[in-house]
């Protein structure tokens, strides 16, 4: 019977047409209004879906929502944020100002630069939310900042993210053995982006990267012109305002070099991270990266890679970025979005969702801001073997500017699509 | 009266909406759509669509992988009918083919992704002992740049459709007879069939010929799983570009979409400059009169490409069902070290609400149909005119590629305010859940004996109970099958759902298509087998119902 | 049913394309058989078609069908009360014996269930009610389909070869069966074949088509 539910929540706002466009916008500030608004809504949450695991965490949030405060969340499973944004600019230019489809948006990044410029975000909220005092913002920047921009309350932080390296130590040895080496001394795994290529010609076909767009393969790009061009603090203003072709020209001339000895020759690419590591799985690459440092951790418990899996992260950091949740300027359930917002900053849903056996994305709360019986709750289990050595998170390296983000993207497909 | 209007309803039903979409393709794709500031016609979508990366790349992907499936389909189907000689083999055969019409393509194309990939069930057989390889070989099968997978993938599927097409036409043309006459004459069985049989069958399974073209030109889901990715085909980079937050590549998109429409039309010319050629030359092989020469590769490729094919996709089947309770898999193993439950236990909360939705709108545009075809068509029996004209309209959905005019659709939908609902989709499934319901209804329904109706209104009866009393529980069979039909092509759609449905409603197909980019086989597995379980589902009911009813009714066993 | 019935053919003429194909001038009174004779494509059916009311549109009719002096050339076929019996006895499948034998009898009838066990009794099928019609010999189910047709009430009968299909034996019986019931019931029949000795049996006057 749940299917009929949307076909109603659909129906009631045309109903109560000039109700709901004269009510003003819920003000965060009285909570109390908000969860009595909240009750009874249905929150649309636009989120990616290409991990079973977070698909699974935001299910189980769906179920608390509802016993708790009465609100029906709906897991619109998108394959790319964009098509979220696409939709709200579409129902912002169609005159649809009060009933848009979308409640609540996964996001960060250049998806909310491009939202927060066209002016589509409901807001300022994230900081009036009961639980954002939990994070910390004054001595976690990153929780107000995304990609260089200022939040100004417009999204509410959610988790984190770091690029982290993984590989097969059972892979490795046996390819020391090639090399020459000791057979029991596992080779170290590259350890920046020089040493990657030279990785990569000692072992072709192992290594790979996601395909842009997808927002892992992305990063990826990113990382890489960090660490070639000598001009980084272009990178941390609005890409107009420097030479794009000088900055990256080191980016593709590595990546031209790399290609020809990645995985299926650069011809081919996996479509997200989490294709790629069911490629590392299958055995077909040795070393990838992933975006949720915990993530083979988990993937090991999940079945899905060996035990003799291994993460890392490079020398000399690698990027780091948080993501947030944003509510659409034109949302009919702005309340119920921001409950739900609210809740996924709690301890209980903070400490469920960095669970390894549950998604293991990194809590964006301040441990020092808990009581000792919610801190108990974030224990890591660090034994296991394929978890991070502790401290290894330390150098975080900052996102650029949104726009660099989708200039590399746009300079990647024309110079290697059709190729 | 109501009956009156019922055919006109179709018509409406049908072509409408595909001129609105189209019309709201081809507005914007010249710069014109005033909601999103296009004030003006201009050129500059073709400048911007011209100017993307490997678009012509895209559209000659489309367009070749469209004729290669279909004549390797085709050529497949035909040689199997020339062989078949109703053998056991043969029956056996058929038996195989038909539920493999009912399984989703999206289905179909994970099995064979897993089938073939370098890592995929076939290379884990015949490794290390064969092959010698320890680790997956770095090579370039699914998804490879010329779209040879996407096209196997696409014969996978079409041969059932043709087959079964073709299975239909063949009993008019007394094949039987006409075979006998020539071996009489000295001609080989295989030959034979070739040169009196052949010719004359094409002309009858033309249309269903050129809808398998226009699908396998346009199609997106197979092109997600199966198809090239730098770039993907035309249809799946129209995809992307439309739900780009640069809202300028909308007009790009529309552009794309009457590319699209042009791609579908090229081949649907090429293939028809290709019958003209391959009817000449049929005309002097078979002027020719050769009797022998040929026979037995004939016949063996007859047994063997239709075995190959059947036999390919139900492994790749077997192989979801295998993934879906596999545990750590390394290569080379053959099979997992170990099975689990765990992969349904955590995907079996969330199939609730997509397989409720997937059910109602299956079910709802089916009824739909079936009660407007059977309307229809008991109008045409009551006023005794046999309209053929129609058939062209009833096909329009099935040659105009989906990707043409959805998104025209949707942009209409988008300005009218309409909220992507179940009935939004359930209207957006009738487009192509009709056609079908209609025509295989049609078929039974000329097919009854009409001295039957003639009977039943002598012994005074009035043409309602006619209908209910006598017409329908003795095309029971044939109705339910229509039914089943109904059912799987819609549980099928992808297009459509996720366009009209704006994401917001997930069926079983938009799930485990969207679930493919995460490369996850062991929740593939599990989607991809549900979603092939549920219209099997419907087949199992349409084929055991009669059965059920009618067991005291030797009349009705086997009976239409 | 006891009412003696009339039937009257004034004038027809049947045309395709313009080309007259039949015509037709006669009266049946009540029990009596008109048979119609002629090779195939005489127009035989056609003319069967036309008084059944299943006249196909690219057929043009003249003149007037006339029952018990009510012209019904414009009725439907449902609405003529004009019977028609087969070559095929075409027993409803999915209907049981007696499922058959109700699915004519209109609706008013008092009693249904006892006049199907008459109709039974009265063709040596006691207890055959409920069987599948499958089953059933092809003189047994000639039978049924007879009783179908007279339990429906028909004001006149049109026959379609009905005896063509049956054996040499089984035909001379069913054609005494099928005269003599239609004329205790007093219906104008007419009969349509191009077997002499069914006219013969059914001794009425016989028009031969020709063409």
């Amino acid at each position: 019977m749940r299917a009929f539910s949307p076909r109603l929540a659909a129906l009631l706002p045309a109903l109560l047409l000039t109700s709901t466009s004269l009510q003003a916008a819920p003000d965060p500030t009285d909570w109390e209004a908000v969860l009595d608004e909240a009750r009874g809504q249905t929150v649309y949450w636009y989120a990616w879906a290409g991990e079973q695991r977070t698909n699974d965490y935001i299910d189980w949030v769906a179920g608390r929502v509802e016993e708790r405060f009465d609100i029906e969340l709906t897991h619109v499973k998108i394959g790319d944020t964009a098509e979220a944004v696409s939709r709200v600019l579409a129902e912002k230019q169609a005159g649809n100002h009060d009933d848009g489809n979308v409640d609540l948006i996964w996001i960060n990044g250049e998806n909310f630069a491009t939202m927060k410029a066209n002016d589509l975000l409901f807001g300022p909220f994230a900081e009036e939310l009961p639980n954002f005092a939990l994070t910390h913002p004054e001595h976690n920047p990153e929780v107000v900042t995304d990609f260089t921009l200022p939040t100004e309350g417009y999204e509410s932080p959610w988790g984190r993210a770091q690029i982290t390296f993984y590989y097969d130590s059972n892979e490795l040895r046996g390819d020391s053995d090639e090399l020459g080496g000791d057979s029991q001394e596992i080779a170290t795994p590259p350890q920046d982006i020089p040493a990657l290529l030279e990785w990569a010609e000692a072992h072709p076909g192992r290594f790979t990267y996601p395909r842009i767009p997808d927002f892992t393969g992305s990063t990826f790009l990113k990382q890489a012109l960090i660490a070639l061009t000598d001009e980084d603090e272009a990178l941390y203003a609005p890409v107009d305002e420097s030479d794009f072709a000088t900055v990256t020209a080191p980016l593709w001339d590595y990546l031209d070099a790399l290609h020809p000895h990645l995985w299926r020759s650069g011809r081919q690419f996996p479509a997200t991270g989490p294709e790629m590591r069911s490629l590392m799985g299958d055995g077909e690459l040795s070393l990838a990266f992933t975006f949720t440092p915990s993530e083979p951790a988990a993937a090991v418990a999940d079945f899905e890679l060996p035990e003799s899996t291994r993460s890392y992260v490079p020398r000399g950091g690698t990027l780091g970025n948080v993501h947030f949740v944003a509510i659409p300027y034109n949302s009919p359930h702005k309340a119920g979005a921001m409950v739900v917002a609210n809740f996924l900053l709690s301890p209980e849903a903070q400490a469920h969702k960095q669970d390894l056996a549950v998604w293991g994305d990194r809590s964006v709360l301040d441990m020092t801001r808990l009581d000792d019986d919610s801190r108990a709750l974030f224990t890591l289990d660090e034994s296991n073997p394929a978890m991070l050595p502790p401290g290894a998170l330390q150098q975080t390296l900052p996102e650029p500017h949104p726009s660099w983000m989708t200039a590399l993207q746009d300079a990647w497909q024309a110079r290697y699509i059709g190729n | 009266m109501m009956l009156r209007l019922a055919p006109v309803l179709i018509v409406i039903l049908l072509v409408a909406p595909i001129l609105a979409g189209l019309a709201m393709a081809l507005l914007p794709a010249f710069g014109y759509l005033p909601a999103l500031g296009g004030e003006r016609l201009s050129l500059d979508p073709w400048r911007a669509l011209f100017a993307e990366p490997g678009l012509w790349r895209s559209a000659a992907i489309s367009l070749t992988s469209g004729l290669l499936a279909t004549a390797i389909s085709l050529a497949v189907v035909l040689l199997y009918l020339a062989a078949t000689t109703g053998s056991r083999l043969d029956r056996w055969i058929r038996r195989l083919v038909s539920p493999l019409l009912s399984i989703p393509h999206a289905a179909a194309a994970f099995g064979l992704a897993f089938l073939i990939a370098p890592s995929g069930l076939v290379a884990r057989l015949a490794s290390p002992g064969l092959t010698g390889w320890e680790r997956p070989p770095d090579l370039l099968i699914v998804q490879d740049p010329w779209g040879l997978s996407l096209i196997a993938g696409l014969v996978i599927k079409e041969i059932p459709f043709l087959l079964l097409m073709s299975l239909a036409a063949l009993p008019q043309l007394d094949p039987e007879r006409r075979v006998a006459m020539a071996r009489s004459l000295g001609y080989r069985p295989t030959l034979a069939w070739w040169k009196v049989v052949a010719p004359s069958l094409y002309p009858l399974i033309r249309l269903p010929v050129f809808a398998v073209i226009a699908y396998a030109s346009s199609v997106v889901d197979v092109a997600m799983i199966l198809g090239p990715t730098l770039p993907p085909t035309l249809a799946v980079s129209i995809l992307t570009w439309f739900s780009d937050p640069d809202l300028d590549k909308r007009f790009l998109a529309s552009a794309g979409a009457i590319l699209q429409f042009g791609v579908t039309a090229t081949a649907l010319a090429i293939w028809w400059g290709l019958e003209r050629l391959a009817g000449r030359l049929m005309g002097i092989w078979v002027a020719r009169g050769g009797r022998r020469l040929g026979e037995t590769s004939l016949h063996l490729a007859g047994k063997l490409w239709i075995l190959l094919a059947t036999v390919t996709a139900f492994v790749g089947i077997a192989g979801l069902a295998i993934h879906s309770v596999a545990g750590f898999w390394r290569f080379p193993d053959a099979l997992p070290g170990s099975f689990t439950a765990a992969n349904w236990a955590r995907v079996l909360p969330s199939l609730a609400g997509p397989v409720a939705s997937t059910a109602l709108i299956a079910l709802a545009s089916t009824l739909l149909a079936a009660g407007l075809a059977l309307a229809a068509l008991e109008n045409e029996q009551r006023s005794g005119r046999h309209p053929s004209r129609a058939l062209w309209l009833l096909y329009l959905p099935l040659i105009v590629p989906q990707i043409a005019f959805l998104f025209g659709l949707v942009v209409v939908m988008e300005q009218l305010g309409t909220p992507p609902t179940h009935a939004l989709i359930t209207f957006g499934h009738l487009l192509f859940v009709l056609p079908y319901v209609f025509l295989s209804l049609s078929e039974a329904y000329r097919r009854f004996d009409p001295r039957w109706s003639q009977l039943a209104l002598t012994l005074g009866a009035s043409r309602n109970t006619l209908f209910w009393r006598i017409r329908l529980p003795m095309l029971l069979a044939p109705v339910l099958t229509a039914l089943a039909v109904g059912l799987a092509v819609s549980i099928g759609q992808y297009l459509p759902t996720q366009l009209l449905g704006a994401g917001r409603v997930t069926t079983v197909t938009t799930e485990a298509v969207s679930l493919a980019a995460g490369g996850n086989r062991r929740v593939i597995g599990v989607w991809a087998l549900v979603q092939a379980g549920l219209p099997l589902v419907g087949f199992i009911i349409a084929i055991g119902l009669p059965k059920l009813l009618w067991s005291n009714r030797r009349g009705l066993q086997g009976a239409p | 049913m006891n009412a003696p019935h009339h039937l009257e053919l004034r004038d027809i003429c049947i045309r395709l394309d313009d080309q007259p194909l039949v015509e037709l001038e006669a009266e049946i009174g009540p029990g009596e058989v008109l048979t119609v004779m002629g090779p195939s494509g005489s127009g035989k059916s056609t003319l069967l078609a036309y008084l059944a009311g299943f006249l196909a549109p690219e057929f043009r009719a003249s003149g007037q069908v006339l029952l018990d002096g009510r012209d019904i050339s414009a009725l439907p076929a449902e609405r003529r009360g004009v019977g028609l019996l087969f070559q095929d006895p075409l027993l409803f499948p999915h209907l049981s014996v007696a499922g058959n034998l109700r699915f004519g009898m209109p609706r008013a009838t008092a009693d249904k269930g006892a006049r199907v066990e008459q109709a039974l009794a009265n063709i040596g099928l006691v207890g055959f009610g409920n069987r599948d019609p499958a089953t059933l010999s092809g003189g047994q189910k000639a039978r049924v389909a007879l009783m179908r047709l007279l339990l429906s009430a028909p004001c006149a009968v049109l026959l379609d070869e009905p005896f063509s299909k049956l054996d040499t034996h089984l035909r001379h019986e069913m054609r005494r069966l099928v005269f003599d019931r239609l004329h205790e019931a007093g219906l104008p029949s007419l009969l349509v074949t191009h077997d002499r000795e069914d006219a013969e049996d059914a001794g009425g006057r016989v028009i031969e088509l020709s063409h």
